[in-house]
């Protein structure tokens, strides 16, 4: 039986590297990863907590989480797509107009 | 119909809506059946109100009418109550008598004005705002009535207010009232500090018991109630707007600045007579005020050329003659100058106001003569006037200032030093008045050919009210014939139960004789007048510019009116104009502005700094979501 503190520290570590990732990088596809990482990360919390509790809340909390992300990963990619077509490229830096 | 009294004043007010609302799409014939409608059934109510009162006794002819209650805030509780006694019916008469006559004549003076409709709402409204002075029940009521004729005394005196010199003296005239209805806003409130109460009842029944005599309080109400009165009745300091408000329609000058409203502050002091009896110096200084601009109204009078200045000086002196009269405690004789004087004075004005007519609007005496061949019937009434104003005997004004003198003389108030001012202001009055009867009406015509062509009767709405006011004024004296005379004194009778806490005991104890020796010295005086009026302006016309070259200075001093407007200008308006000036355009700009100014510009600016906070990077956003979601978990974790 592998303790739960194992899971929650993994989740943390992937969640970790989610955020550096979006802080970090410019490509708008790598960023939209890293954020999957980080649902992923919180998806295991949600897992490991669930087990621990004897609880099916996680399970089903985490069900909903994958269906929003798929929705997301659909709009998302279509965002990218439409902003690469008008600007000719997908780095976020070069994406500022909206600013003062 | 006692109990009913409240129609009276409701009806004018509902012509002035309906002439407001409807009169302008109606026509001129609705609106002037309206107006002369409206007043005339007014007066016909007084009449009956007044009838009711003299068949009730001496004792009860009083009658409460509270209507609802107004204000209600703790201790301040006020009704809006109307009150009928001798005193208000007499005014409801006066002033319903006066105003219908000459409500009639505006329908002829004014027949060509485009603002036919406007003017007549303006007067009605008066006539509204003027009744409910003169039968309040309580301070407030009077205050709201004091104010509702100023404010239609400012908009009739405006009444053409495309010409400058009109609206120019509305504003003067409002703003001097503005001055005395301070001293009489305070003086209301005084009262109630005083008394806890504003209806005259509790006020007048509680003075006695609550002020000692001569009190500071008593005094201070009654001086702060007389500034009020200076202002409204046109007496030293504050007459300066009435010879201006000349500018409005010549009837306007006959109702409101002559025989009604100006007559506000006599009526007041007659009113709250309980509280001047305990304040021998108010009354003291009332009569002083009355007794010097009397004389000094008069001197200017003598040598104005503009026949509607010159009555309103006139106007002013008589006013003066009232308040001689309630400050010397003869409020009877006050009241019974304010009706005959609404008589004569309406006629002259009217008088004034039919030659105008006939002459296209001139005013100007030195321009008119030998107009009686032209207008017969306007210059009877204008006789009839003059004579009743000169105190010519038998005629109106005789009795009434005879009354005065009289009692200035006989009074223990009064004293040799007021009637001396008032024989002289009467010599004056009479000079005056018969000048004006030479200069305009005989002797050789100095019209131009063109206004010659235009001389005409006036039409027999306006010829009719003259009629009836020359009546008036020629009989309106035997209302108060004196006992010494054999009269009866009805006026001053049926005035007495008003009056009655202060019966002039010290007039019995003196000598008849004494009485008929002052009438005839006055009567002396007012023909000594009436003489150098006839030397001067029909013997020999050219002595007066003779005497005006030989008495350089003091004509001028005259003819300016003593200068007072130009002193008034330099000592008050200018100094005010100047702070305004610096207010407008140095203390708004710099101070005002810049504060405004220097909090938008602050915000401009901190805006300007904080918005480079929004720098278009996604991941900037990103890490401030991250920091701060660190912030709020490291809080909940190490608090």
């Amino acid at each position: 039986m592998v303790p739960v503190s194992y899971y929650l520290i993994l989740s943390g570590i992937l969640f970790t590297i989610g955020t550096v990732g979006i802080l970090v990088r410019r490509n708008a596809l790598v960023i939209f990863m890293s954020i999957e990482v980080m649902l992923n990360a919180v998806n295991l919390t949600f897992l490991a907590a669930g087990r621990y509790l004897n609880s099916l809340d996680g399970q089903v909390i985490v069900l909903l989480v994958l269906t929003v992300a798929a929705a997301e990963v659909a709009v998302g990619l279509a965002l990218i797509v439409a902003i690469f077509r008008s600007r000719g490229t997908t780095d976020v830096d070069e994406v500022n107009l909206l600013k003062w | 119909m006692l109990y009913q009294a409240w129609i009276i004043p409701i009806l004018p007010l509902l012509g002035a809506a309906t002439n407001a609302f409807l009169g302008a799409r109606l026509g001129k014939r609705f609106v002037s059946l309206v107006a002369c409608g409206t007043v005339g059934l007014a007066f016909w109510g007084s009449a009956w109100v007044f009838a009711d009162l003299t068949r009730l006794p001496a004792g009860e002819r009083l009658a409460m009418l509270p209507m609802y209650q107004w204000i209600s805030a703790g201790d301040f509780q006020v009704n809006f109550a109307l009150q009928v006694d001798p005193l208000s019916a007499v005014m409801l008469l006066v002033v319903s008598g006066v105003s219908f006559l000459i409500h009639v004549y505006s329908t002829g003076y004014m027949a060509e004005d485009r603002g036919y409709a406007r003017y007549f709402t303006y007067l009605n409204l008066f006539v509204f705002s003027m009744l409910l002075l003169v039968t309040a029940n309580n301070f407030l009521v009077l205050y709201v009535g004091w104010e509702l004729v100023g404010l239609c005394s400012y908009l009739l005196i405006g009444f053409w207010y495309e010409r400058k010199a009109a609206a120019d003296a509305g504003k003067k005239a409002f703003i001097v009232n503005r001055v005395g209805d301070l001293g009489f806003a305070l003086g209301v409130m005084l009262i109630f500090v005083t008394f806890g109460s504003l209806d005259y009842q509790d006020v007048f029944a509680g003075a006695p018991q609550m002020l000692a005599v001569g009190s500071v309080t008593a005094t201070t109400i009654t001086l702060l109630l007389f500034v009020g009165a200076t202002g409204k009745s046109a007496q030293i300091p504050l007459y300066v707007w009435l010879p201006d408000a000349m500018e409005g329609p010549t009837p306007v000058s006959a109702l409101i600045h002559a025989a009604t409203m100006v007559t506000a502050g006599v009526y007041m002091v007659a009113r709250t007579h309980a509280l001047f009896e305990l304040a021998p110096f108010s009354l003291s200084v009332v009569a002083t005020i009355g007794a010097v601009t009397a004389f000094y109204a008069a001197t200017i009078a003598l040598v104005q050329a503009d026949i509607k200045r010159m009555l309103a000086y006139s106007t002013i002196s008589q006013l003066g003659y009232m308040f001689l009269a309630v400050g010397v405690g003869a409020y009877a004789a006050g009241i019974f100058h304010l009706t005959t004087h609404a008589f004569f004075k309406a006629l002259l004005f009217l008088g004034a106001g039919s030659v105008m007519h006939a002459l296209g609007g001139e005013t100007n005496m030195l321009k008119m003569g030998g107009l009686r061949l032209k207008l017969p019937v306007t210059y009877w009434a204008f006789v009839v006037g003059a004579l009743a104003i000169s105190g010519f005997p038998g005629l109106s004004g005789f009795f009434s200032k005879d009354a005065i003198l009289w009692q200035a003389f006989a009074s223990p108030r009064g004293g040799i030093a007021l009637w001396a001012m008032g024989l002289a202001t009467g010599a004056l009055t009479a000079f005056y008045a018969l000048r004006a009867v030479f200069l305009t009406f005989h002797g050789e015509s100095r019209l131009t050919w063109e206004a010659e062509r235009h001389v005409h009767e006036p039409p027999s709405s306006m010829a009719l009210p003259l009629g009836l006011l020359a009546a008036l004024a020629a009989l309106g004296g035997y209302l108060g014939l004196p006992h010494i005379l054999g009269g009866s004194d009805a006026l001053g009778s049926f005035l007495a139960p008003v009056f009655l806490d202060q019966a002039n005991t010290a007039l019995e104890t003196q000598a008849p004789g004494n009485e008929l020796g002052l009438m005839g010295l006055a009567v002396l005086a007012a023909f000594l007048g009436m003489g150098l009026a006839w030397y001067f302006y029909l013997a020999r016309p050219e002595a007066p510019g003779a005497l005006a070259r030989r008495l350089g200075g003091l004509y001028a001093l005259l003819a300016n009116k003593y200068y007072v407007d130009e002193i008034y200008g330099g000592l008050v308006v200018q100094p005010l104009v100047a702070l305004a000036h610096f207010l407008g355009e140095g203390f708004e700009i710099a101070v005002i502005d810049g504060v405004v100014n220097g909090v938008g510009r602050t915000v401009a600016a901190s805006g300007a700094w904080l918005r480079r906070l929004q720098t278009g990077f996604v991941r900037n956003y990103a890490l401030s979501i991250f920091l701060g979601a660190v912030i709020v978990l490291g809080y909940f974790l190490f608090r």
